[in-house]
């Protein structure tokens, strides 16, 4: 039992710390993958000892600066929901990678180990419901601030919140109806299956339309260009309008840290999370017959850095996406969440349901 | 006279392929990607060495210069004489008194050397007050004052700092390295 709770401990600090340098390492991705887009070269002026590292170092020297500016806080009556609120929204956004299956099992000296912190029935409402949960920092900022264009921020970046998590969790009920189950490591399972033996059946190849609509939903949910009307740095004043050094910082710390979220779950619901095509538990499989022989440990770090590189092609499609199109306006935002993304979301699942119906599956 | 009203339509005629907006994102995703990566081969292959073109425009200020015209009228300095490292400046205050902008100041005195005619001890000029007309450079007889040094980052913190003396103007000058150089531009670090 200590032995359980010792690997429970231990895979959640792998995953957290994991998670946390990925975020500050996206930073980093963010501008040197828009300077590139641009024909620009990018932050390349911090070193150390002459050394630049192509900028890698401004990572650090970002987390100085917020740490080290002057931290202001208004004078208000909600003093602690100030200070917490930018805490609340990081705490949540982290606690949703407790359900991600990032790797599959492996049964170690008798021990299964999984890199997943938690795995119950319902894991995938469980990230929903954190993701859910996150957008209390947002209102609580904005609202906390004492100021009226920081809490009209927060307004729109509730109402845009909001009305794009309904279009989320609809473009998932889609693939849920095929998988028929909640179960993070299951959905994982049953997209290794393969159509005539060499199609994989992942969820983009069944669900085509609810994985457009999910990555849509889900840039939107963490406010990102196109969907960045939350924030709008100089133009529209943001929820965040009133903070400051760290606490700011937390604030777009949460974004990139969510950001992986959404390109977690989009691995793990469409893009068969950890499966490699064709590699069954016994090495590469070809036409059902076995083609390259692997041992689990081999197979298990395959799938492994399979899961990280679907995570970060879709990183840079979120990216790319960030830095190509212009914001939407408020009453467009509202119009494509509710008049398009949606009712595309319902006929989906109409159609599914009535073809999961029709072919028994 | 009955007012007429001309109605303008300036909305852009959109068919129903560009009003869907899904394949004009995926064109505009297609041209921000193929920068992406075209930059980005640039950018390896200049790093190992291999002759491409630059993967960046960008000109990084302070080591890289935007490369002037030759004819550009810039940073003023003095010039020495070929023989010995005197300056050719004869003091005969030509400069100092055809500047529009009176910003050159001439202290001249006796040449040891009978065959020059004066030299001068002081020289400065207010970088801060020069209209850069170039007069000055027209004016002098023994091209002793010239402007095509290629600097054009004159500044400082204070209006004392923009007195350039006699040593700053003669330690200036004409320095080949800002205008265009294709080759120096590859040579960058990104």
């Amino acid at each position: 039992m200590w032995i359980e709770l010792l690997t429970k401990v231990l895979i959640a600090g792998a995953v957290l710390t994991g998670i946390l340098s990925f975020g500050g390492v996206l930073t980093w991705v963010e501008r040197k993958q828009s300077a590139l887009m641009q024909d620009r070269i990018g932050a390349n002026r911090a070193s150390i000892l002459g050394f630049r590292l192509l900028g890698l170092f401004h990572i650090m020297t970002d987390g100085i600066k917020m740490f080290a500016k002057e931290e202001f806080i208004p004078r208000t009556d909600h003093r602690v929901l100030f200070l917490l609120a930018p805490f609340i929204a990081w705490l949540f956004s982290l606690a949703a990678f407790a359900v991600i299956p990032f790797s599959p099992e492996l049964t170690v000296a008798g021990y299964q180990v999984t890199l997943q912190v938690a795995n119950p029935e319902i894991g995938l409402l469980v990230a929903f419901a954190m993701m859910g949960m996150a957008i209390y920092g947002v209102v609580l900022g904005g609202w906390a601030s004492n100021n009226n264009y920081a809490l009209l921020g927060s307004m729109r970046a509730t109402a845009q919140m909001i009305s794009y998590e309904v279009a989320l969790a609809a473009a998932a009920v889609g693939p849920l109806l095929i998988y028929r189950t909640l179960n993070m490591q299951e959905i994982v399972i049953r997209q290794g299956q393969l159509y005539n033996g060499w199609l994989p059946l992942w969820g983009i190849v069944l669900q085509p339309l609810a994985f457009l609509l999910f990555l849509v939903a889900g840039a939107a949910e963490t406010k990102r260009v196109p969907f960045d009307l939350p924030e709008g740095e100089s133009e529209i004043i943001g929820f965040n309008l009133e903070y400051s050094s760290m606490r700011f910082g937390a604030f777009m710390f949460t974004d990139f840290i969510e950001k992986i979220l959404v390109a977690c779950l989009t691995t793990t619901i469409f893009l068969g999370g950890w499966q490699v095509p064709w590699l069954a538990d016994d090495g590469f499989r070809l036409g059902g017959a076995l083609a390259l022989e692997l041992g689990p440990m081999v197979v298990w770090l395959l799938r492994l850095a399979a899961f990280g590189i679907k995570v970060c092609a879709l990183i840079y499609v979120l990216m790319l996406v960030r830095w190509t199109l212009p914001r939407f306006r408020y009453d467009q935002l509202m119009s494509f969440g509710w008049k398009f993304l949606l009712p595309l979301a319902f006929l989906n699942i109409i159609v599914t349901a009535a073809v999961v119906l029709v072919l028994n599956l | 006279m009955a007012i007429t009203v001309k109605k303008i339509d300036a909305s852009p005629k959109m068919n129903l392929l560009e009003r869907t907006y899904l394949r004009e994102i995926l064109r505009g995703l297609w041209i921000t990607n193929r920068h992406f990566v075209v930059n980005l081969t640039r950018h390896i292959l200049n790093l190992f060495r291999i002759k491409a073109k630059p993967g960046a425009v960008t000109i990084q200020y302070p080591e890289q210069h935007r490369g002037y015209h030759k004819r550009l009228r810039t940073a003023h300095y003095l010039a020495h004489r070929e023989n010995d490292d005197g300056p050719r400046c004869v003091g005969c205050m030509m400069c100092e008194t055809i500047c529009p902008a009176k910003c050159i100041y001439i202290v001249p005195t006796e040449h040891p050397d009978p065959n020059v005619e004066k030299q001068a001890v002081k020289f400065t000029i207010d970088m801060g007050r020069c209209v850069y007309c170039g007069f000055c450079v027209e004016a002098c007889p023994e091209d002793a004052i010239r402007m095509d040094s290629g600097r054009l980052d004159i500044c400082s913190y204070s209006r004392e700092g923009m007195l350039w003396d006699m040593d700053r103007l003669l330690a200036n000058h004409h320095d080949p390295a800002p205008y265009k150089d294709e080759e120096k531009w590859l040579d960058e670090e990104f």
